[in-house]
């Protein structure tokens, strides 16, 4: 069955899923050794940029680079799902401060919430039946 | 949250790793598959790191 004639229904809460919990569409669908693979990788990579004191991106306006560097980033920090929304919550609020490290932190914060992306596109793809 | 303090070599590899992971269960349908283009991956990651920091140490002198 091709993307287009699949329902709604079908693939939008494994989506819904697989955004929130990293794995989640995955463990869904009842690929659970993906799943748990991908729910360590999203969660080891958060977990060190949280160690190395990354700062998470808020939306900023103005010329078109900062445009693109931070709305980008935050977009790329809310794919973490529900790590993101836990780090916010719970008062994570690492100020952008000079140093390699913190750069480290930062970049592996946004790489958690890509990874996570891929994951939510491969879940759907798997849902659709484009994939196995 | 405890503090933890990676070097440039350290970072780079735990990077490496976890996106090799994830690219190679994202990106291919069997297991051996899987398994064969996560370790390219790897593989090509780690190359990128040497040649890049070999081709900064000799453009630096």
């Amino acid at each position: 069955m091709s993307a287009s004639k699949t329902p709604i229904s079908a693939w939008l809460p494994i989506v819904a899923l697989a955004w929130l919990v990293p794995g989640g569409g995955h463990f869904m669908l009842k690929r659970t050794t993906r799943a748990a693979l991908l729910f360590g990788c999203c969660l080891l990579a958060l977990l060190a940029g949280l160690m190395m004191r990354g700062a998470m991106f808020s939306p900023q306006t103005g010329d078109l680079f900062t445009t693109l560097i931070y709305c980008g980033g935050f977009v790329a920090n809310l794919c973490s799902g529900i790590f993101y929304l836990l780090t916010v919550w719970m008062g994570y609020a690492q100020p952008d401060v000079a140093g390699h490290v913190h750069d480290y932190g930062t970049k592996f914060l946004v790489a958690a919430g890509l990874m996570n992306l891929l994951a939510v596109v491969d879940a759907f793809e798997i849902a659709t039946g484009r994939k196995s | 949250m405890p503090k933890m303090t990676l070097s440039h070599m350290e970072a780079s590899l735990l990077f490496a790793l976890l996106a090799s992971v994830v690219l190679g269960i994202v990106t291919k349908r069997s297991d051996r598959e899987r398994m064969l283009y996560g370790a390219y991956c790897f593989v090509c990651f780690i190359g990128a790191l040497f040649g890049l920091g070999w081709l900064m140490y000799l453009g630096h002198r």
